[in-house]
């Protein structure tokens, strides 16, 4: 029994069961991570999962069911099982469900990949930690901590539409961190990112952040963060470093432009957004420097794929063009409900969770400035980055933010280095003070997007460069 | 598979790393079948609606002085002796580890508490069943939220001879009601599906809602504050997570200093893993058992798995979890006692009459009546941690606050942004009273949670309103 056959029967029994459509995937995933701290690799773990997922949608109802068995009688009784859950569903009903038309396909997808990250022998890996970590501890680190992660995910998946996609995707990343400890604080600097940098690609993405090359400096940083003059507090111009303005895109757009919160479907928990759609196309996010697309097409970015997890295939869309917002992350059925003509951003963490809409590559469009040149041109402010802290309110408004570090701008030259640097604001007020823009965009990988019941862990990226903001708030402490 | 199938999985799992590690290799396996099922609602109709039943095997091993862990979901024959082959083959690529601590001795776990088979084995439709029930009791008020139940069977065998099972289950419901965006909620975690009253849940969420509207900004500063359980349980986590643990402990990046008066003296949290249903042990097969962290406002302990206790100098506290080793171990059951004698008033008051729902336990109450000024919270959202040492943390109310004077919620006020000192806030002087009813909250996932009763404190930092 291959692993299309046991996504047909599932999807069958779903259908035999009282389904007017079902889809099933089947994925197998292994998984490798190791952390070193302090030159010893701290903990070594592999794991290997499979098993299948079924969606049936019974009248106007949900329901899924997972098994980890691949057999013919498991995957015709998940089948069933997801039917009768989809009719337990109809005791509290509501609106009627449809589908946005989406082509039905027989396809297969690949992600890119140079060096098989999981052919890499375990101790050139545990090495290059062991080595990075060592280094920082000599350059006076309490705490040196070294990490990488790796998926390697197989996917087959069946609809009663007639899909028949199989997709191979493997994703890593890593990065490294030292930590200072000092009188009732501490202070941590990273490289190349708080918990490292991740893409869609082979272990070529951990050489090319050359961990060892940067650990003195950060060890450095940290210790010396500890007597650093803290972060001012007041109204200032906030220049943002790349890695931090993705986390600022991930949570005050990326998650706002979900369509489930927006419909209200994620209400309890993750929260709902400020946006309404009736606003869809004409409301001013932010200032005509604010490009930001939606793209699971850009080679090697951790939120890149072939096709979505209810067959969609990969399309890059705008969701804010010249600061309008005019798209949104949606699935079939929630772009169906909002009157939209599109899914294409609904994914699932693994073979028993439910696919939802999620973040693919959310991510800004360069400006035409350098770094250098937006501080030349700021006369008083701070530069932060690095996250440290994160944290924004249940409509995707208030936001506070900390960094790992800050300088002082003066006359448009860097100064001193700020301790404990914080920011504060409103999204769309914060993205209409947006007044220069670099075009040194990285993808910055985010491998811990969290959302959803049960929960699950998204994979996204972050395409983004830094900025400046006028008049921003900053220097928020206890 | 049942009982004795999950044990026998774990003994063969070990055995088969003696067979191809050798009789020098000490192993730990933990075989673990769930069946975890949850009915989401939004919009006041089920939306989504999920079942799960899975089975994980987990293995760590240590050998030739190198250790290494590995899981899988694939328990053939096949699939459990590739799980020992690969993991043998990575602990032989890993460094040496000195610090290894040995295997967990053949000793008895303690007696679980006996779980609910109907909770077992609940039909989505008794979850959707709860569900009506909550939107019906919301009345006009939109609702959203989620009913679960969960069912994890467990066996461990070490090849020290130790061997151990056990079962749990539990039940949760979490939900809000809202109008014109305010919204309320009641969140309960309980033992037996059937002690959960959708019904209930949402009248009181309702009730909240409804007291909820208007609300008004206020500037930001310091207020005395009022936080019923739901918001004392993000203070729970947080403490436990970054403080009482003892990995970050031995780093120095806690705050936990034991034998010191670190908090109020009418503050005792007691992590209390079998005060209700749960596994009787823990990843590394240690039994669970009560530990008292903080102790009329003394700190006590931090958690301990069996590498941080050989650090220290002392015993695992049976607080290990898979991924220990960097995490370090978790208490993942606090409860905060409750007041002795409860406070004597039983009666919300209001001039509003519309904020009376904002009051809907006669704990909280009580602990109302006594304020002169200051703010009532619901519930705490998105809490990160500005420095672990300080136990700093940022975060926003959420599912409702209200304004106090003289004991009298006045109006509902609009969400406020913090940023806190967890443990200075319930320093010493700082807790002004206890509610003498303690609630228990469920987390993320199953088998954790969170009791508390409401808790009046004598200062939070806001720091911003919603509008900025």
């Amino acid at each position: 029994m291959t692993e299309f056959d046991a996504a047909s029967a599932a999807v069958q029994a779903a259908l035999d069961a009282g389904a007017r459509y079902a889809d099933a995937r089947v994925m197998h995933r292994r998984y490798e991570s190791m952390t070193a701290r302090n030159g010893d690799v701290e903990e070594l773990t592999q794991d290997e999962s499979i098993g299948l997922g079924v969606r049936a949608l019974v009248g106007s109802s949900w329901g899924f069911h997972a098994v980890p068995d691949l057999s013919d009688a498991a995957a015709r009784d998940a089948g069933r099982r997801a039917a009768r859950t989809a009719a337990a569903s109809a005791r509290v009903p509501g609106p009627p469900v449809d589908l946005v038309p989406v082509e039905a396909v027989t396809a297969s997808w690949a992600s890119d990949c140079r060096l098989d990250p999981l052919g890499v022998p375990l101790s050139d890996k545990g090495d290059l930690l062991v080595e990075a970590t060592r280094t920082m501890v000599r350059h006076g680190a309490d705490l040196a901590e070294g990490l990488y992660q790796i998926w390697d995910t197989a996917k087959w998946f069946v609809s009663s539409e007639g899909h028949r996609i199989d997709q191979r995707t493997r994703e890593c990343g890593g990065g490294i961190s030292a930590t200072s400890i000092g009188d009732g604080e501490t202070q941590r600097r990273s490289w190349p990112s708080y918990r490292g940098q991740y893409g869609t690609t082979g272990w070529e993405l951990v050489e090319s952040l050359d961990l060892g090359a940067h650990a003195a400096q950060i060890a450095e940083e940290s210790r010396a963060l500890l007597t650093a003059p803290p972060c001012p507090a007041g109204e200032t111009d906030l220049i943002l470093g790349g890695e931090q303005l993705a986390l600022q895109i991930h949570e005050s757009v990326g998650h706002a432009i979900e369509l489930d919160r927006i419909l209200g479907w994620e209400a309890a928990f993750a929260g709902t957004s400020w946006l309404d759609l009736a606003q869809l196309g004409s409301l001013r996010y932010g200032s005509e420097l604010m490009n930001i697309t939606i793209d699971p097409t850009i080679p090697g970015a951790l939120g890149s794929f072939g096709f979505d997890d209810e067959g969609s295939p990969a399309v890059k869309r705008d969701a804010v063009r010249d600061g309008r917002w005019v798209g949104v992350l949606a699935g079939r059925d929630s772009a169906a409900m909002a009157g939209l003509d599109y899914g294409g951003s609904v994914r699932a963490d693994g073979w028993a969770r439910l696919p939802m809409v999620r973040m693919t590559n959310v991510g800004l469009e360069p400006g035409p400035h350098t770094l250098e040149e937006i501080i030349a041109a700021t006369d008083d402010g701070v530069l932060m980055d690095l996250n440290r802290s994160w944290s924004i309110d249940d409509k995707r408004l208030n936001f506070q933010f900390g960094c790992e570090v800050g300088w002082e701008i003066k006359k448009g030259r860097r100064g001193r280095m700020l301790r404990n640097p914080t920011y504060t604001g409103i999204g769309p007020l914060f993205w209409r003070s947006m007044d220069m823009l670099s075009g040194e965009t990285v993808s910055w990988g985010t491998p811990n997007c969290g959302k959803g019941q049960p929960g699950q862990t998204g994979h996204t990226g972050h395409p983004a460069a830094p900025a400046r903001f006028r008049g921003v708030r900053v220097g928020v402490s206890a | 598979m049942n009982e004795s199938t999950e044990i026998e999985l774990a003994g063969q799992v070990v055995e088969l790393v003696r067979r191809l590690g050798g009789s020098g290799a000490q192993a730990e396996a933990v075989v673990t079948r769930a069946d975890l099922a949850l009915t989401r609602f939004a919009n006041s109709a089920i939306h989504q609606n999920v079942s799960e039943s899975t089975v994980g095997v987990r293995l760590r091993l240590h050998v030739d002085g190198r250790t290494a862990a590995g899981s899988g979901s694939v328990v053939t024959a096949d699939g459990l002796r590739a799980l020992v082959e690969r993991t043998l083959t990575a602990a032989r690529l890993c460094p040496p580890d000195p610090g290894w601590p040995g295997l967990a001795p053949p000793v008895p776990v303690p007696d679980a508490p006996p779980v609910d088979e109907a909770t077992a084995h609940a039909e989505p439709d008794e979850r959707a069943d709860r569900v009506r029930a909550f939107v019906a009791a919301a009345g006009d008020l939109t609702t959203a939220g989620y009913c679960r139940t969960s069912h994890r069977s467990s066996a461990f065998a070490n090849s020290a001879g130790h061997t151990a099972y056990g079962s749990s289950v539990e039940a949760a419901m979490d939900g809000i009601a809202r109008r014109d965006g305010a919204d309320g909620v009641a969140r309960r975690c309980a033992d037996r599906l059937a002690d959960l009253d959708g019904a209930e849940l949402g009248a009181h969420a309702a009730a909240k809602a409804r007291a909820a509207a208007d609300p008004v900004e206020l500037p930001p500063g310091r207020y005395e504050v009022v936080f019923e359980p739901a918001a004392v349980a993000d203070l729970l986590q947080n403490l436990s997570w970054y403080g009482f643990n003892g990995k970050r402990y031995a780093e120095r990046q806690s705050f936990a200093e034991p034998g010191v008066a670190q908090f109020d003296q009418q503050v005792t949290v007691v992590d209390d893993p079998l005060g209700a249903s749960g596994l009787p042990f823990d990843a590394e097969g240690t039994g669970r058992r009560a530990l008292t962290l903080v102790d009329a406002g003394t700190t006590r302990a931090v958690a301990h798995d069996r590498r941080t206790a050989a650090d220290a100098g002392a015993e695992s506290t049976g607080h290990a979890i898979a991924g220990g080793a960097t995490w370090g171990p978790m208490a993942r059951n606090l409860r905060l006692a409750g007041a002795v004698a409860g406070p004597a008033s039983a009666v919300g008051r209001s001039t509003t009459g519309t904020a009376a729902g904002a009051v809907v336990d006669t704990d909280t109450a009580a602990l109302v009546a006594g304020m002169r000024r200051g703010l009532l919270v619901t519930d705490l959202w998105y809490t990160r941690v500005l420095d672990p040492k300080s136990l700093v943390v940022t975060g926003l109310t959420r599912n409702g606050v209200w304004l106090v004077e003289d004991g009298t919620v006045v109006r509902a006020v609009r969400d406020l942004r913090f940023t806190e000192s967890y443990p200075r806030a319930l320093g010493p002087g700082a807790v002004l009273a206890l509610g003498a009813r303690p609630v228990r909250q469920p987390d993320r996932v199953d088998g954790t949670w969170w009791t508390a009763p409401s808790v009046r404190l004598a200062s939070w930092h806001f720091t911003g309103g919603a509008s900025g």
